[in-house]
């Protein structure tokens, strides 16, 4: 095992501001990523229901959360 | 055989497949993430040069790695999608762009972050440095063109000559790149002494080119599913699917 | 018809000379700038020299890229000359090297001049020209690709500028790579060959995946 403690592994040896910079942005792009698709995947759901289903918003709901 | 094949190659029958295709690849990838971070951090030593530093490695290579490759099987679908009239490779071209750009950004990003403590500094004019700058500017470029075409047809046929074009000069802007910098050879920054690592960090970081190589297909995939149903929405089968959902 | 597309082509720029004009002051104001905000010290102006006429070049040379095909666009001459039976490429090279006799040679003959405000010796004043002279077409031939596909477009001027300059660095570098090593005293021929060699590769290439996208963006 490399790590004694905790804060040693947060620490990273002195160089934890480079290590986790790099992975925390990796995170945060990965996260952005999906997120971003999802979100056009939903807004496509809603364009598409508001078209064709005008008459029942619980059925818009329903596809948006399935 | 290959009837099979052709059968997948309509957006229909595709977008069914990927649905499925997903959440196994979801789950590759989750599992070998965890893998390759778990010998990334806990099993490959310190390195006796570098320190804990050299962690990034295992997010730095794999990034890297996957903009060019994606680069390239972003030109060769939109190629396919030129040549054959293939709706559905062109979809796909344009789906992996935006993932190969957020690779590159990330190589840029813990490349720098790891120039910092190893040279002293965010950014030298290194070959490999400066071509994966010009390979955010393709992906950027392909992007901005693809999206100022209305007419998708016409987007996918205009992205493609550019992709085809812009992986034609790689090896152009590469070689010159790589002659520029030897003749101005200044604060002597070697990236090319790679000491022999050893064997766990080198299968941390090839666990993480399999996990980037999962996710990738993931996003991709995800993507590809919301182009063709943003494409195909006045088609039959997509309200069929609609009403299936709606059921649901 | 090859010729013809040129002679029309240089008809055409002479009735509207202002573009010309445009174009090449763009270029001296540009290369003019840099001494004006670094500072006058020639030591440094010299060694700047050649990548800030190359880069000043690089960016007259596709700002007036929109022009190569948008006239003939608006007007409908571009849907008959896409009907006629002659190869298309052949008339985009036509209308390449029309785009570089009206633009790039007037930067090849600026070129010299603007390197005299900067202290060029002689020699490298004489190595610059030649590397335009032989760089420019390169510019024209790639650029029109971008502004093929980008025909009528929103935005087509700037969205050039991101397709087309990622594409012109290998221009660049060894254009400006030429003269910085003719001024270290060393030899620029492979340089120069590099260059011609570019300037071949593109004459083959640039005008058949231009027409290409003349196609796709005419459909």
């Amino acid at each position: 095992m490399n790590w004694e403690s905790w804060s040693e592994f947060f620490a990273m040896g002195g160089y934890g501001v480079y290590v986790w910079g790099s992975y925390f942005v990796t995170l945060i792009c990965i996260v952005g990523e999906v997120l971003l698709i999802s979100k056009r995947r939903r807004t496509l759901d809603k364009h598409y229901g508001l078209i064709h289903d005008s008459n029942t918003k619980e059925e818009i709901k329903n596809e948006t959360t399935s | 055989m290959a009837i099979n094949w052709f059968k997948y190659s309509s957006p229909a029958s595709f977008y069914s497949l990927a649905g499925k295709m997903i959440p196994i690849f979801v789950f590759l990838a989750v599992v070998l993430t965890i893998a390759g971070l778990y010998v990334g951090f806990f099993v490959a030593p310190t390195d006796f040069q570098q320190g804990e530093a050299y962690r990034i490695i295992f997010i730095h290579v794999p990034a890297a790695w996957m903009s060019m490759f994606l680069y390239v099987i972003m030109a060769v679908w939109a190629g396919i999608g030129l040549a054959f009239n293939t709706r559905l490779s062109s979809m796909m071209a344009t789906a992996i762009a935006p993932t190969g750009a957020m690779f590159t950004f990330l190589a840029l990003w813990t490349g720098a972050l790891w120039g910092k403590p190893m040279w002293g500094t965010w950014w030298v004019w290194d070959a490999r440095l400066t071509s994966e700058l010009i390979l955010l500017f393709l992906y950027i470029g392909f992007m901005s063109l693809q999206a100022a075409i209305d007419d998708p047809r016409r987007a996918d046929k205009a992205g493609a000559i550019i992709a085809l074009v812009g992986v034609v000069n790689i090896p152009i802007i590469y070689f010159s790149v790589q002659w520029w910098n030897t003749l101005h050879q200044g604060a002597s920054v070697s990236l090319n002494q790679a000491p022999a690592m050893a064997t766990t960090m080198l299968t941390g970081m090839m666990i993480m080119v399999f996990a980037s190589w999962m996710y990738s297909i993931v996003v991709i995939l995800k993507r590809v599913r919301v182009i063709i149903l943003e494409r195909e929405s006045h088609t039959a089968w997509v309200a069929e699917l609609r009403k299936k959902e709606a059921a649901r | 018809m090859f010729f013809w597309i040129i002679r029309r082509d240089l008809l055409l720029a002479m009735r509207r000379r202002s573009d010309v004009f445009t174009t090449l002051f763009f270029f001296v104001i540009v290369v003019s700038l840099f001494p004006l905000s670094v500072g006058p010290e020639m030591n440094m102006l010299r060694t700047m020299a050649p990548g800030v006429v190359w880069v000043a070049a690089l960016l007259a040379a596709m700002l007036s890229l929109g022009r190569m095909f948008s006239n003939d666009y608006l007007d409908g001459t571009l849907e008959q000359m896409l009907l006629s039976p002659q190869s298309l490429s052949l008339l985009v090279l036509g209308k390449a090297l029309a785009h570089w006799l009206v633009t790039g040679v007037p930067l090849v003959l600026m070129a010299p001049v603007l390197g005299i405000q900067y202290d060029l010796p002689a020699e490298a004043l004489f190595v610059l020209t030649v590397s335009l002279l032989l760089g420019t077409p390169v510019l024209s031939l790639i650029g029109a690709i971008g502004a093929a596909l980008t025909l009528g477009l929103r935005g087509g001027g700037v969205l050039v500028s991101l397709l087309v300059l990622p594409l012109y660095i290998p221009v660049l570098i060894f254009g400006s790579g030429a003269v910085e090593a003719n001024m270290a005293g060393l030899g620029y021929d492979a340089h120069m060959s590099l260059l011609g060699a570019f300037l071949l590769v593109s004459l083959v290439f640039a005008p058949w995946a231009a027409a290409a996208s003349l196609r796709v963006s005419m459909e």
